[in-house]
């Protein structure tokens, strides 16, 4: 089998994956003339976006799509019947150095299907992470998939060469994973995670001591992962409790939802419909308040509820609390402002800076990058004042509804 | 009016060398008219500037964020730009904090100007897409990139740090780019067909960009949010984004039609046993069951189990309250900085560290999550109830002489009720089946302390707690 048709497959097999980004590693480059690559601390590049709407910043393939594990959800499970192909460490290794020397991408993005053993295929993963660092002293961006249990010198190498680490958590409940993927224990990815997190701290800590020896290199992006939405009957309360938890206990940098899509050769014991894409957004909105604006799990959606889709998130929260608003723009806290919608962390920083010299008025909200028509109920302004019992309207929620549209695309 | 001719469209110091003289000559905007030599707006001016440039004395502050936008925004294609800026620094000299009132329509207009040209040199990093000419050592990296604003300088360095050790061009209409593995360097513009037209890889590039995309999941317009189409024509994936997209639609209806596979006979592990009353068992099989435990719900988001270490003969077992953050990762108890204080403590009060078995009253770790933190949480009496049986279960495989409970958690789990401990610290206690019990505060409780005198005290006292436990293992010396 030649290289561009193993790429087809094994690009195919990766798709599922929702994580995409290059960001938040330390800052490197190749300006002492050896090697080749850079990253950015900040935010990473995407170097192209698929008619899915998803970013393109990371050669995203798998080693193998052969595994021993049959995973109901996933289009690699043991039972399914697509292609299998391998690539050699040297074929990734080459993809990679091309792709990037032409700026197609920042970097690679390796999983691979189990074979073997976990740390059989742990060894193969990180390999080829090894082989571009050390022999090709290639600077780019380097996200690895651990595989959960693997011994722990490799998981220390795998985080001296990746920039980061991630296991998928898969699904929200342990109950829904014991049933979708019999052979996969969520109590070893945890633990894996755990690990991961122990030796993040590690790195952490040696960095700011400052010790005289190299402190050792671990996973600067740190860990991330993904939770498939949409597959089992969990709910968004319980997927943001899952996620809550994940974040304050293994310190990950982002949870990516993966609404559950229909596999070119599904299991029958799964539902085949569209792939729940607005309740997908919503859920990285509600995840966005949690990290951001200090929302709790609680205060976006009840137990056992789902959020809203016909509104994002913090407008409902808003709606439901209106008691606490309309807000003062010119006097308000940075916390209370953080929670009127529409207003996004930028804008309120703005806001801050400019209210200290001048006050702000209604002709100033485009200024500020606010939507007007999402913020004007909640706020007050030197010139403004939503008229009284507007916000006690039982039809507010009707303005918020976005106008049913067509998806267009011309050419 | 004074008439100032800029050297380039980025001449960003000629301008402020300008701008500088204009307004210590008390020039106002509406007397000055910008132009670039050789521009288009230059054939409506005089050419000789105007004298008061010569004149360079004196000087004047504004603050870096100007600096720093005008930078900027001074690339932006707009021709009023120098005039637009200059504007904002007449009006800033004298009020400085104008730069930070968002609100204002020239500040915000020379963000947005800013903005956009940092917009523009994001893309072009992204967008640039390089053709290889010639093979392996004389391969040469040429792209053509068609830049909204006058950026190439700007984004430059940025592939010069990135493809250090490949000679590359980036042709543009305006400028051109240009890196030998040494040193930048600029020519002028030069028209489309002066570049290369294809790369072996691109056909790879575009399986690759097509086999990524779940056709499932249609996102059109968030696509072309990011990748606008003016950025298409150079781009080689671009040529099949239509073909796919009018595709997706066919294979999405496929993969639901197509038979579906039926999975492998579930292979589940073996069911872990619900812990029961079970017989005294040994440690190891207990460590195992016990890592199954579900008979309360703290397991659900605990990272796992921590059981209780130690030797299989030793007289005496610490229990703690229940794994705190750090152990609750690790799997090891006391291993946080609550261990660390009760391994200094033990040593000061002369028991041996590595004959003892520490264990916690609660096996799971029960917190909330607080952002990027958990808080430890107190285990309620369903809980501690429910996790007793591991506790009886290695005191009847470990037979300790001893047993010290270090908390009020603990104290409620070894004596089966709410023990206070005010009044049983410290003392040896008969259980009913023999053995003693020693009741003390658990280290975390000293962590906690506020007031550093009554930290040292009540450290003091911890350990002449522990002095009890240690003349009860010296007395009672058992055979290994
Ligand atoms: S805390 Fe104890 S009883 Fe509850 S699940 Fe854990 S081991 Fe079992």
């Amino acid at each position: 089998m030649d290289v561009q048709r193993k790429l087809e497959i094994l690009a195919d097999a990766a798709k599922y994956d929702a994580s995409c980004a290059s960001s938040g590693t330390e800052k490197r480059d190749s300006s002492d003339g050896k090697g080749m690559g850079s990253t950015a601390p900040g935010m990473g590049i995407c170097h192209s976006y698929a008619p899915d709407g998803r970013c393109i910043s990371l050669l995203k393939v798998l080693l193998t799509n052969a595994c021993n594990y049959d995973c109901l959800y996933c289009v690699n499970r043991a039972s399914s019947n697509v292609p299998r192909a391998r690539f050699t460490i040297d074929e990734v290794v080459k993809l990679t150095l091309d792709f990037y020397r032409r700026n197609y991408i920042e970097g690679l993005f390796l999983s691979s299907g189990i074979i073997r053993s976990p740390d059989y295929t742990m060894e193969q993963v990180v390999s080829v992470a090894r082989k571009l660092r050390e022999e090709h002293h290639f600077r780019g961006y380097i996200h690895l998939k651990t595989i959960p249990e693997a011994d722990d010198a490799l998981i220390a190498e795998a985080g001296k060469y990746a920039d980061r680490l991630s296991i998928n958590i898969e699904m929200p409940e342990e109950t829904s994973l014991q049933q979708y993927a019999p052979e996969k224990d969520v109590r070893a990815i945890r633990r894996t995670m755990g690990r991961l997190r122990l030796k993040l701290d590690e790195a952490e800590e040696n960095r700011s001591t400052k010790t005289k020896a190299r402190p050792q290199r671990f996973a600067p992006a740190g860990q991330s992962t993904q939770m498939i939405v949409g597959a089992d009957t969990a709910s968004d309360h319980t997927i943001l409790h899952t996620s809550a938890n994940l974040y304050g206990s293994y310190r990950l940098r982002r949870v990516y939802y993966s609404a559950f899509s229909p596999i070119p050769d599904a299991s029958r014991a799964l539902p085949l419909v569209q792939p729940p894409l607005l309740r997908e957004h919503r859920l990285y909105q509600a995840d966005w308040l949690m990290r951001f604006y200090g929302f709790d799990v609680a205060e976006i959606v009840d137990d056992s509820a789902m959020l809203p889709l016909d509104i994002d998130p913090k407008l409902a929260w808003a709606l439901r609390h209106r008691d606490r608003f309309p807000l003062d723009v010119n006097r308000a806290s940075r916390e209370e402002l953080l929670r009127v919608p529409g207003f996004g962390t930028k804008a309120v920083e703005r806001i801050i800076a400019t209210r200290r010299t001048t006050t702000i008025r209604l002709s100033d909200l485009a200024r500020l990058h606010v939507p007007r028509n999402k913020a004007l109920p909640f706020i007050v302004l030197s010139d403004h004042r939503p008229a009284p019992h507007r916000l006690d309207e039982a039809r507010l929620i009707e303005r918020f509804k976005p106008k049913a549209t067509q998806l267009g695309f011309g050419f | 009016m004074q008439y100032i001719t800029l050297d380039t469209e980025t001449d960003f110091d000629g301008w402020r060398k300008a701008a500088r003289s204009l307004v210590l000559h008390h020039v106002p905007p509406t007397d000055a008219t910008w132009t670039v030599q050789g521009g288009e707006a230059e054939l409506f001016a005089p050419p000789a500037p105007s004298p008061i440039f010569e004149v360079n004395d004196g000087t004047f502050n504004v603050s870096a964020k100007f600096v720093e936008l005008a930078k900027a925004a001074i690339l932006h294609r707009d021709g009023e730009r120098f005039a637009i800026l200059y504007r904002l620094l007449w009006r800033l000299k004298d009020n400085h904090d104008l730069i930070e009132v968002a609100t204002d329509p020239d500040v915000a207009q020379v963000t947005a100007m800013a903005r956009a040209v940092h917009r523009d040199e994001h893309k072009m990093h992204a967008f640039v897409r390089f053709r290889e000419i010639g093979r392996e050592r004389a391969a040469h990296y040429v792209a053509w990139f068609e830049p909204e604003h006058h950026i190439v300088e700007l984004a430059a360095p940025f592939f010069a740090k990135r493809f250090a050790d490949m000679p590359w061009s980036i042709l543009t209409p305006d400028l051109c780019a240009h890196w030998d593995g040494h040193a930048l360097s600029f020519t002028s513009g030069v028209s489309k067909n002066e570049a290369p037209g294809e790369d072996r890889l691109e056909e790879t590039w575009r399986r690759y960009y097509a086999s990524i995309f779940n056709p499932a999941r249609l996102k059109v317009k968030a696509m072309q949010t990011e990748m606008p189409k003016k950025y298409w024509r150079n781009l080689p994936e671009a040529s099949i984004i239509k073909p796919l997209i009018e595709d997706a639609e066919r294979m999405t209806g496929a993969m639901i039609a197509n038979a579906a596979t039926d999975p492998h006979k579930p292979q589940k592990r073996p069911e872990a046993p619900m812990p029961r009353k079970l017989a005294a068992d040994d440690l190891e099989a207990l460590r195992e069951e016990a890592a199954h435990c579900r008979a309360c719900p703290l397991y659900k988001d605990a990272t796992q189990t921590v059981f209780g270490e130690g030797p299989k003969d030793a007289t005496i077992m610490l229990v703690g309250e229940q794994p705190g953050d750090k152990e609750d990762l690790a799997g090891h108890p006391f291993v946080g900085p609550a261990g660390q204080m009760l391994d200094r403590a033990l040593q000061e009060a002369g028991v041996d560290r590595n004959k003892v078995y520490v264990t916690n009253a609660v096996k799971h770790f029960k917190f909330v999550p607080r952002g990027k933190i958990r808080l430890h949480q107190k285990p309620a009496t369903p809980e501690i109830r429910a996790c007793r049986q591991w506790y009886e279960r290695e005191v009847s495989v470990i037979q300790p002489e001893l047993i010290v409970a270090m908390g009020a958690t603990a104290a409620q789990s070894v004596f089966g009720k709410i023990t206070p401990i005010g009044k049983t610290r410290g003392r040896l206690i008969d259980l009913p089946d023999g053995r003693k019990a020693l009741v003390t505060v658990h280290p975390s409780y000293l962590l906690r302390l506020p007031d550093p005198e009554a930290k040292v005290l009540e450290y003091q006292r911890f350990v002449e707690d522990l002095k009890i436990a240690a003349g009860l293992q010296k007395k009672a010396p058992r055979a290994a």
